[in-house]
């Protein structure tokens, strides 16, 4: 069974459709990469898998692990391992890192049937998760995504991932606002999770973060639609390319 | 999608009040209404000295000159003053000589309110005096209390036994004259709560005052004295509940606190009483006069507050820093939900030199609920080189609450600082969204919100009070996120 299958998914906001018919399948262990210009409706997508509000599904289905991914609401699909990686993380002012990731850690364990961590288990938990990412362990007691750099934010969404071990990662521009330093943490971060139990979606505007998260499939998102799907190399084409090879009237 | 916040809201915007219970207990009653007969009834089976009736009167004919006031920014029927029973208290089956001799039925009631009433409670390290109704029942630890010099007691037994104090302090404060409710309650308070720390004692335990309004068509009207002798130490606790009735009820306490040269008093709340239904039907009028002086030099009062019941709150916890260096510090969250209303700050008045003051002011307002802050700094011209920091943030959840900010500054020196901040935000989709993504119900995503935003209040608080705190303001928001 595949890991996600999403079948002829129309989506739109306020009465104007973005995904116009999306045809994706991913399995355990495999990367892909979607690209795309922007306004091609990639965050959209992704959005619409993890059950963000205002958006309304139209047509189709994703299948995860062959149950109704969208019939569930969000906090369940991240409980049964749909994690994404925000573009803009959002901040929590009075909530500290720790507790805040103990709080959906517990959460996610409860629904997998097992015993919640006390204080002192979560925190030899995390601490070992901070490497992954080389965080700061001073950034876990400092209230969620406050006053974090762009940096801290991102690798602190890795952060997450790394302790909430979902099965299905979606990343969503993940290496917007990130310098090349950031970037290659934020890439080792996810290239340490990578496991023939995981797969993951990796949203990308650039074909920049590819160089260190190296894709199984490549798909390029357009008006709603992919428009082409290959292997890593199809990143490479893009990057010299760009997307001017997509005509106009598939992009609106 | 967007509709499943509200099928969460409307599943559990049907959650009841916890404390809605009604004990069957037999109570001894006045008839309805207020006069002079009913102020010498309540005097005399109180079994008060002259002086103590003299001043009640006098306190009743200057209240009959009074209106009810009509500047708050609260909206309610008229209370008819000739419809209350001002005096109820629970029938003593004979004279108790010891706990075990509690009303069975008055036990249970603090039972299930978790008040340790019970000798073997007394690892908690709480001593508590339980008013119920009108009346204190039982006053707990009286003996560690004794060893260290504290007194601590009921009201009326302090008139009886320790009456040169209260004659001393009673309305040094807050005069009879001082508003329309405090002139109420100092003509009909039946009871509450009296604390004096001696010279130099720091109290060995954090002392408490449970309030729990049981009998129908009853006002509660409590008051309470707390006197920190020189170089002093208080933490006084104070936790009030009422049971679920359709008509509203009327709460009017008084709060007096004194604190003589660098004593410091720390006067916590936990304000739950019932704010009455989803659809604004029954709940208590909370109308509270609480204020304390810094008499003496380097001395402190800090009031810390949760009010989440009610369905209307007027109350401005005050510090007056009369002591050279002395310190006021307010701590409040303030919820209201569905359609409670609260007008409720403080008053700084600083007339020491070097006086300072902290206002941390936190409104959150849900459903139809309406919060206002309401704060006066006065600084007067003697005050000088005082400072004042205030802070009033406001978290709205939803389209149809309201916050207010009514912040009010007089400075009459140059020498003086005066900080005033304030915020207001929404819990936003998108931090919901957060939440729930990483695997947190919509409830839980609020609770951590919410608490998070009242976090430098609730770490003033004692830490078994903090616990409660943030279950309250948790169960108290329960499905107001649409």
């Amino acid at each position: 069974m595949s890991l996600l299958q999403i079948k002829g998914l129309k989506a739109g906001i306020a009465g104007k459709e973005i995904l116009k018919g999306i045809d994706l399948t991913v399995n355990a262990g495999e990367v892909h990469a979607i690209m795309g210009p922007n306004g091609s409706g990639k965050s959209t997508l992704s959005h619409v898998l993890t059950g963000r509000g205002g958006y309304e599904v139209t047509a189709g289905q994703a299948l995860y692990e062959g149950k109704d991914l969208l019939a569930m609401p969000p906090e369940e699909r991240a409980r049964e391992g749909v994690f994404l990686a925000f573009q803009y993380p959002v901040e929590i002012p009075g909530v500290s890192n720790k507790a805040f990731l103990k709080a959906a850690y517990n959460a996610v364990r409860k629904h997998r049937g097992l015993s919640e961590l006390s204080a002192g288990e979560f925190l030899k938990y995390i601490k070992e998760k901070a490497k992954v990412v080389q965080m700061d362990p001073a950034l876990l007691n400092r209230d969620v995504n406050a006053g974090f750099s762009g940096g801290e934010k991102k690798r602190n969404e890795i952060l997450q991932l790394a302790v909430l071990e979902p099965k299905l990662c979606l990343l969503d521009e993940t290496d917007s606002g990130l310098d090349i330093d950031a970037l290659k943490i934020v890439a080792g971060g996810v290239n340490a999770m990578r496991s023939p139990e995981r797969g993951f979606v990796v949203v990308t505007h650039y074909q920049r973060l590819l160089d260190y998260i190296t894709p199984d499939f490549v798909h390029v998102l357009a008006g709603g639609r992919i428009v082409k799907s290959g292997g890593k190399e199809l990143a490479l084409q893009l990057e010299k390319e760009g997307y001017s090879w997509i005509p106009e009237a598939v992009k609106a | 999608m967007a509709s499943q916040p509200d099928a969460a809201l409307n599943e559990l915007t049907t959650s009841e009040y916890k404390y809605g219970f009604v004990s069957n207990i037999e109570a001894d009653q006045a008839p309805r209404g207020l006069s002079e007969d009913i102020v010498r009834l309540i005097s005399s089976k109180k079994n008060e000295p002259e002086w103590m009736l003299e001043w009640r009167l006098k306190a009743y004919r200057y209240w009959l000159t009074l209106k009810e006031p009509t500047w708050p920014n609260l909206h309610y029927p008229k209370i008819n003053y000739q419809d209350i029973i001002y005096y109820s208290a629970p029938k003593p089956k004979k004279i108790l000589k010891s706990m075990d001799e509690v009303d069975p039925e008055v036990k249970k009631t603090f039972e299930k309110l978790g008040i340790p009433l019970e000798e073997q409670k007394i690892l908690a390290g709480v001593a508590v005096d339980a008013v119920l109704d009108s009346v204190s029942v039982a006053t707990t630890f009286k003996k560690v209390l004794n060893d260290a010099g504290v007194i601590f007691c009921s009201f009326s037994e302090a008139v009886q036994h320790h009456p040169d104090l209260v004659r001393k302090h009673l309305g040094s404060v807050v005069p009879y004259t001082d508003n329309f409710f405090a002139a109420l309650n100092a003509a009909v308070f039946s009871d509450g709560s009296f604390a004096y720390i001696p010279k130099g004692v720091r109290c060995p335990m954090e002392l408490s005052t449970y309030f729990r309004i049981n009998a129908a068509n009853t006002g509660q009207f409590e008051r309470t004295l707390i006197v920190a002798d020189d170089d002093a130490y208080v933490s006084y606790l104070e936790g009030c509940t009422a049971p679920m009735r359709d008509e509203n009820q009327l709460h009017a306490a008084v709060v007096e606190l004194v604190a003589h040269e660098r004593a410091q008093i720390k006067y916590s709340t936990i304000q739950n009483w019932y704010p009455g239904d989803k659809d604004g039907k029954g709940g208590i009028y909370n109308f509270v006069t609480k204020r304390g002086i810094c008499k003496g030099a380097d001395s402190k009062i800090s009031w810390t507050q949760v009010e989440t019941g009610s369905a209307i709150t007027w109350k401005y916890p005050s510090c007056i820093l009369k002591g050279d260096r002395s310190v006021g510090e307010f701590y409040s969250v303030a919820l209201a939900n569905h359609y409670q209303q609260a007008d409720t700050g403080t008053k700084m008045i600083h007339l020491g030199k070097g006086t300072t003051s902290t206002i941390v002011s936190k409104g959150i307002s849900a459903g139809h609920g309406q919060n206002t802050y309401r704060g006066l700094v006065k600084i007067a011209k003697g005050a000088t080189g005082a400072r004042n920091y205030s802070q009033c943030d406001s978290l709205l959840m939803g389209e149809l609450c309201g916050a207010h900010t009514f912040p009010y500054l007089e400075v009459n020196n140059t020498s003086s600082q005066v900080e005033h901040e304030a915020t207001t935000s929404k819990i936003g989709e998108d931090q919901l969204f957060y939440c729930r993504q990483r695997g947190l119900s919509t409830e839980d995503a609020v609770g951590m919100i919410v608490n998070g935003f009242c976090k430098e209040v609730f770490k003033e608080l004692p830490i078994e009070f903090a616990v409660e705190a943030h279950k309250l303001l948790n169960i108290s928001l329960e499905g107001s996120v649409g």
